[in-house]
């Protein structure tokens, strides 16, 4: 598959204190594709997604070798401004984590945060960004409500809407759906197909057939190492290489 | 869930093999019926075609089950498609099985008899079949690609049971109908090869994962 190329990763290495948990892993992200990391527990995937807006950085005892790059700014360079990092590349967890506030409060917070003092601007884009996640018309009436209040479906489109509004490059998603229910999993699948046009999606699941109905690119991961990274459609029906078939089939993990 | 899924797998896998030794074992009667003029064995064929297409569409449902419940990928997934297509090619192949020996009846019928030698293109067709459902018991790609190559002399014989018999309609203009009876055999035969060619092609893409149908 051919690109621009969003954010990459040359030969990176992560360290939990002696233990290595990632070993020179190389990805080319591209941009406005929607690439899903697959992998047994403890493969390092989530390790992975987490050192690219540096949110390993809050572990204590952690180091990290080789490149992680966003365009052409090195992710690790020490005169790099964290906060700004994560506003470009955002990120929603597995657990849904609305702020215990207002629904309104909840996107503004990151605006507000950001700089933005302008009242109009600020309801202008928590509009915008609830209509991007498409919760907008469960919520508009009820916004000043506490967000605690949404089912967990709602929540975690709100916590998407939250990271949209600051207008991230990157959106990184580790295990998105994996506590909703089919039909909020549903709803959050679309969402991902709708924001792909716009934006570059990194997706960490345990539902393989998730990655293979929401992504363009997949990369499966095995004790730390990438093992394969293939267009989605031709890792599900014809992976290149035995262990990766062996994974997707269910005859080891 | 891989247990049971390889369970499901495996049990397909010992239902298709069944259904191709039951159409293997009936072609090859079709054609004895016909070399020895045995009509209550044709009469038979035509009876029984009945347990082939209970026996496909119990395939076709087993394979559907397992696409719903498990949504199989990589090699699972291509092992299911090959085998719903290989399952509809074994059914057309009883289908032809019954045709001839429909065509044997009505020649049989007629005092005149009309003849035509077809054990040399019965042969190709019936070892095609069997080559490829060896093919797809063994995971033989080489043996698959070799039945592609063999479609071709039938297709030769069925031109030149055509030649020979418009040759035989000029020669004999009041035989017309039985001689486009007896040439209709050669064209059931042809088909037969071309679906045996579809089982092989069906194996070369479940082993290698490409669809090479058209190429």
């Amino acid at each position: 598959m051919q690109g621009i190329i969003k954010l990459h990763t040359q030969n990176l290495d992560f360290f939990y204190g002696n233990f290595q948990a990632l070993h020179q892993i190389s990805i080319k992200f591209l941009q406005n594709k929607v690439t899903a990391l697959i992998g047994p527990s403890g493969c390092g995937k989530s390790t992975y997604l987490r050192c690219l807006n540096r949110m390993n950085d809050l572990i204590p005892g952690i180091k990290v070798k080789g490149r992680a790059m966003l365009g052409t700014e090195d992710i690790y360079d020490p005169s790099i401004d964290v906060v700004s990092l994560r506003r470009r590349v955002g990120m929603v967890f597995q657990k849904p984590n609305p702020f215990p506030k207002s629904i309104f409060e909840n996107i503004a917070y990151g605006l507000k945060v950001n700089g933005v003092k302008d009242r109009a601007k600020i309801t202008a884009i928590v509009e915008k960004s609830l209509k991007q996640a498409a919760i907008w018309d469960e919520v508009k009436d009820r916004l000043n409500e506490t967000a605690l209040g949404l089912s967990g479906g709602q929540q975690q489109r709100l916590c998407i809407a939250r990271a949209l509004a600051v207008d991230p490059e990157v959106l990184l998603m580790d295990e998105p759906a994996s506590a909703l229910d089919p039909i909020a999993t549903q709803k959050i699948e679309e969402l991902i197909a709708e924001l792909s046009p716009r934006l570059t999606i990194i997706i960490v699941t345990h539902n393989m057939q998730q990655a293979a109905r929401v992504s363009d690119r997949t990369a499966f991961f095995y004790m730390g190492k990438l093992i394969e990274l293939n267009d989605t459609d031709t890792l599900f029906t014809k992976p290149e290489l035995k262990q990766t078939e062996d994974y997707i089939t269910g005859r080891f993990g | 869930m891989s247990g049971h899924l390889q369970r499901e797998i495996e049990k397909i896998k010992t239902n298709i093999l069944s259904l191709g030794a039951m159409v293997e074992d009936r072609f090859q009667r079709a054609i004895y019926a016909v070399k020895t003029g045995d009509l209550a064995l044709a009469q038979k064929i035509i009876d029984t075609d009945i347990e082939i297409d209970a026996c496909e569409i119990e395939v076709e449902e087993e394979c559907l089950k397992i696409l719903a419940l498990y949504q199989p990928v990589a090699m699972d997934l291509r092992f299911l498609v090959a085998v719903i297509k290989i399952n509809n090619d074994l059914e057309r192949i009883a289908d032809y099985a019954a045709n001839i020996a429909k065509r044997f009846k009505t020649s049989f019928k007629d005092p005149r008899k009309f003849k035509y030698d077809y054990t040399t293109m019965a042969d190709q067709a019936a070892k095609m079949l069997r080559m490829s459902l060896d093919a797809l018991v063994h995971l033989d790609v080489d043996m698959a690609y070799k039945v592609r190559d063999m479609d071709k002399q039938v297709n030769i014989m069925r031109n030149d049971a055509y030649g020979s018999m418009k040759k035989d309609i000029q020669l004999h203009p009041e035989m017309v109908n039985e001689i486009i009876n007896m040439y209709l055999i050669s064209r059931h035969l042809e088909r037969i090869g071309d679906h045996t060619t579809n089982i092989a092609e069906e194996v070369i893409y479940l082993i290698e994962g490409e669809i090479i149908r058209h190429s």
